[in-house]
Order: structure tokens, then C-alpha cells, then sequence
């Protein structure tokens, strides 16, 4: 394990009730080091995360942690119950002391700010995403994993997340770990590609992703004149998501 | 009119209010009221572990109800039933050991009334300093675990990958939850321990705008709780613990007017006065 490398997964791999979920996953996490990990949903993305998180121990294979590398966990679901008074400030400091002016530059960052005193449950899903984004930026992590960070943020909003999280890999010198099953936007940021379906099926740059047998052969091609239009929407629309959404509303009156 | 049995029953009746206040949150916070009934079934088994081996009450209940409670998070791990079922399970065997191991014990007469709804009188001097000890002790490790315990609450995946070491934090929970039923059986019952646990933290949860200010409010509430009630039992010849879960009850519904609104109209009314006396 080289000094720069924060985390490392050699053929490891998780058995539930005598089946893999996940099985002969290799890859390191290295400083300054964008991954993404892709692929359908049940292929084993959440639980190959929490795998390197140490969350869940591996059956087979090992997980190799840089020590005192401070982590910063985004997990895909988290609900919290009515019983639990809890504000924005008091979530950004739950799992370590965090000065006020961090929390407020984290939020700034997000462009949550106003947030700063409100009522966690109270939220909207993108406001909540955004500011579980700044929970995880305020630590100054070593290493982030960011399980689905843009679900619930509209389309501008998404773009401008991925390029927070680009400049911090830059400012932080920090390792992402990033899941999506948006391959086109990941690609863009991305230092290396990780396709799963229960095992690796392919890596690489971005680019050697889409040109992959595999990747096509696994999303098939109809897939990506999806992606394709995804992309013309936004020449047209200028990053925004609003004609997307009226032509939904427009087809689904009709067909109505 | 301050005997001496009274007092003592207000320090302790206190001091149990202390820590079953923030204890009480978390376990709203955890859902875990199914769970504090459990181990209050199983003191029962605890009196009689007491009584055959004569040794104390709170240190036999404290025993039996933290072995309960560890049995309890290795069945989650071993096994796939849902905790209902597992709580319920547990719940009923242990009181139904109890129960009968007391049944064997042919020359042994308790109080089962005493020990179902608490009895003030009981309350030795001994105990008052285990109660005192036992609290202080179990506040102390609380503030010690409370960021990862907190955590944990929240997500418990969140709070392992950032290296809270939740499982640790759970377990000591899980043994001062044991204590606190264990030091309180005496005060409140068997019966009515849970009661004590969540109605003033479910009061303090109406007040309450963040996690710390809702464990010291369920403090205040289980303490006036307490001293109400131990007071009205002592006038109206009442059992204790239900005397104190009433009281507590009658301030959980307080906390359910629109106090936002009569905060307001104080609020307006004492603007105006304050006007009128710039105009004179």
C-alpha cells in the first residue's frame, strides 16, 4: 500500500444467505482521486461502499484503511423520526466538533445557508441532500464517500454539486467516492470508472466506459440515446431542467 | 410531616428522574419502549435471584435485567425474528421464570403489590446511596457517549463509517438503561418504570427545539413528576409509582396546549404595558 493510497479493496466481496452480493471487487482509493462507482440497481454499489467503509466486513478478500484517515460518509437513505428535535446545526456536528464557521462555509458552499438554524425535518428532499453535502465537506475529510449525492437536486443544481465536489478534491486534496447510476454526468469528473454488476464488469477513464462491449452489452443500447437526449435537453434548455419537465406533463396529459 | 422515609424517597425519586430523563429521550429517540418493559419483567427473576441468594434487590435486578438486555442483542445478531417478537419473547419467559422460581421458594413472602407499583417505604438508606451513586455514574458515561450514541440514533451507518464505534456505545446504552430500571423498581414499580422513562421525555419532546435542551426539559418534568407525586401519595395514601406516572401524565397534556399562542398573547399584553408606561 503506497502512501498516497487511501483505501484498498483487494477481491473482496460480501455473502448473504450463501449468496454474493458483491464478489472479487479490486480497486484503491488514492488522495486527490475521483471514483465512481456505476451500475444497476442490486448491483452490489451500496454494499461495495459500505464494504470500504468498514460498515460491513468482508467474507472474503481484505479492506485495506490508510490509518487516521478521517471519513466522510453520505449514505443513500436517512430518515429522521418526528420524536428527534434536531436542526441543520446540530446534524453538521453530530459525529465531531465542528466550529461555527466551518459549518457556515460548508453550507455557503452548498448554497444552503439560510438553512443554518432550521428544523432538519422540514426540508425539502434537494435542501436536505444539500446540506447532508455540507455535513460531509465540514469534517475536512481525508476520504468522502458519497452514496447518490444529487438525488432530489434538480438538474442546475446537480451540475453545480459535481463541481463543489470537483474544486474540493482540488482545495481538500481529498479521495471521492462517488455512486451514481447517471453515467453521463459522472463521466465528466471522474479520475477512474468502476462498472459493477456484482463484480467488476469493467474500469477505467471515463471514456473507455462508454466505449466498452461490457457497459453496452449490461445497459443495453437503448440506454443511450437516453443519455444522448439528456445532454441535447440541456444545450437547449442552458442547464435548466424546466422544459424536461413540461414535456412529461404535456405527453402524460395527452396520453391521459 | 417530613419523615424521614419521605425524604428519603424524594432524593431518590430525584435522582431516578435525573437519569431516567435523558435516558428516556433515547429511548423514544430509539424506540425502545418495548425494550425498557422487557427488562422491567425481568426484575422480577432479579427479587428472587435476591432473595435466594440474600443479597440486594437493585444489585440482583441490575444483573439479571443487564444479562437480559445482552442476551437479548446477541439474539438480534443470531437470529432473524423481528425485535418485537424477540422483546416479547424475552418479556414473558423471564417473568414467567420469575415467577416460578418465587413459587419454589415456599418459605419466602413478597409484597407483590410493592414491588408491581413501588413502595416509598422500602427505600433504605443503602439504597439511596447506590441510587446516588448508580446516577452520577450513569451520567457521566452518558455525556462521555452521548456524540456517538447520538449518532447512532441517526444513522447508525453514518455514524460506524465515520468511526463512532457504535456497537461499543450501544451495549453500555443497553446496561444503563438496566441500571436505571434496576435503581427505580423501588420508587415507580415494575409496572410503571417504561412510564417514568417516556412520559416526560414525550413532555419535554413538545418543548424542546434541539436534542440537549429535550434531555434536560425531560430532567425538570420527571423531577417535578416525582415530587408531585410522592407528595399526593404521601396525602392521599396512594401507591407511589402510580401517584408519580399520573402527575407526569397531567404535565405531558400541559405541554400539549398551544403554548406558542399564549406565549404570544403574554408577549403582546406585556408590550403593552410596557408602551403605556413610556407614554405616561
Amino acid at each position: 500500500m503506497l502512501d498516497n493510497t487511501l483505501v484498498e479493496l483487494i477481491d473482496a466481496g460480501i455473502k448473504r444467505d450463501s449468496r454474493w452480493l458483491v464478489r472479487g471487487v479490486s480497486f484503491n482509493v488514492d488522495k486527490g482521486q475521483i471514483v465512481t462507482l456505476i451500475g444497476p440497481n442490486g448491483s452490489g454499489k451500496s454494499t461495495t461502499a459500505q464494504m470500504l467503509l468498514g460498515v460491513l466486513k468482508p467474507d472474503e478478500g481484505i479492506v485495506k484503511k490508510r490509518p487516521k484517515t478521517v471519513i466522510s460518509y453520505l449514505p443513500q437513505k436517512l430518515s429522521i423520526d418526528w420524536t428527534l428535535p434536531i436542526r441543520v446545526e446540530h446534524f453538521m456536528k453530530m459525529t465531531g466538533k465542528v466550529s461555527n464557521e466551518d459549518v457556515r462555509s460548508a453550507l455557503v458552499s452548498t448554497g444552503v445557508e439560510h438553512l443554518f438554524g432550521a428544523d432538519l425535518r422540514i426540508l425539502s428532499g434537494g435542501e436536505f441532500q444539500r446540506v447532508m453535502i455540507a455535513r460531509a465537506i465540514a469534517r475536512k475529510p481525508d476520504l468522502i464517500v458519497l452514496d447518490e449525492p444529487v438525488q432530489g437536486v434538480d438538474f442546475k443544481g446537480m451540475l453545480e454539486l459535481y463541481e463543489l465536489i470537483n474544486r474540493l478534491r482540488d482545495e481538500l486534496s481529498c479521495g471521492v467516492v462517488l455512486i451514481s447510476h447517471d453515467l453521463h454526468i459522472v463521466m465528466a469528473s471522474s479520475d477512474n470508472v468502476i462498472c459493477l454488476n456484482g463484480h467488476v464488469c469493467c474500469s477505467g477513464t471515463p471514456k473507455l466506459v462508454s466505449e466498452s462491449e461490457e457497459y453496452l452489452a449490461l445497459f443495453g443500447r437503448q440506454v443511450a440515446p437516453g443519455l444522448a437526449l439528456y445532454e441535447h435537453k440541456h444545450d437547449h434548455t442552458h442547464g435548466t431542467d424546466g422544459s424536461l419537465i413540461d414535456d412529461n406533463e404535456k405527453s402524460s396529459s395527452v396520453a391521459g | 410531616m417530613l419523615d424521614d422515609f419521605f425524604l428519603r424517597a424524594i432524593i431518590a425519586g430525584i435522582c431516578v428522574a435525573l437519569i431516567a430523563g435523558p435516558l428516556g429521550c433515547f429511548v423514544i429517540w430509539r424506540r425502545l419502549s418495548y425494550f425498557g418493559d422487557t427488562l422491567s419483567h425481568a426484575s422480577l427473576l432479579g427479587v428472587a435471584v435476591a432473595i435466594l441468594l440474600e443479597t440486594n434487590f437493585t444489585f440482583s435486578i441490575f444483573v439479571v435485567s443487564g444479562a437480559v438486555s445482552l442476551f437479548l442483542i446477541y439474539l438480534r445478531v443470531k437470529t432473524s425474528l423481528p425485535s418485537d417478537a424477540l422483546l416479547g419473547l424475552l418479556a414473558h419467559s423471564v417473568l414467567a421464570v420469575g415467577i416460578v422460581v418465587l413459587g419454589f421458594m415456599t418459605w419466602v413472602r413478597i409484597d407483590l403489590l410493592s414491588l408491581l407499583f413501588g413502595d416509598i417505604l422500602a427505600v433504605s438508606v443503602t439504597d439511596i446511596w447506590l441510587i446516588f451513586f448508580g446516577g452520577i455514574l450513569v451520567l457521566l458515561t452518558l455525556a462521555a457517549i452521548w456524540r456517538p450514541l447520538f449518532a447512532d440514533t441517526v444513522s447508525p451507518d453514518l455514524a460506524e463509517a465515520e468511526g463512532m464505534r457504535p456497537k461499543l456505545v450501544r451495549i453500555i446504552f443497553t446496561l444503563m438503561l438496566a441500571l436505571v430500571i434496576s435503581v427505580s423498581i423501588k420508587i415507580v414499580g415494575v409496572l410503571l418504570i417504561t412510564g417514568l422513562l417516556i412520559i416526560p421525555a414525550a413532555a419535554a419532546r413538545n418543548l424542546a427545539s434541539g436534542p440537549i435542551q429535550m434531555a434536560f426539559i425531560s430532567m425538570i418534568t420527571g423531577s417535578i413528576a416525582v415530587v408531585c407525586g410522592l407528595f399526593s401519595s404521601l396525602t392521599w395514601d396512594t401507591s407511589s409509582g402510580p401517584s408519580i406516572v399520573v402527575t407526569a401524565l397531567v404535565l405531558f397534556i400541559l405541554t400539549l396546549l398551544p403554548l406558542n399562542r399564549i406565549r404570544s398573547v403574554l408577549g403582546n399584553y406585556s408590550e403593552r404595558l410596557s408602551n403605556r408606561g413610556i407614554k405616561q
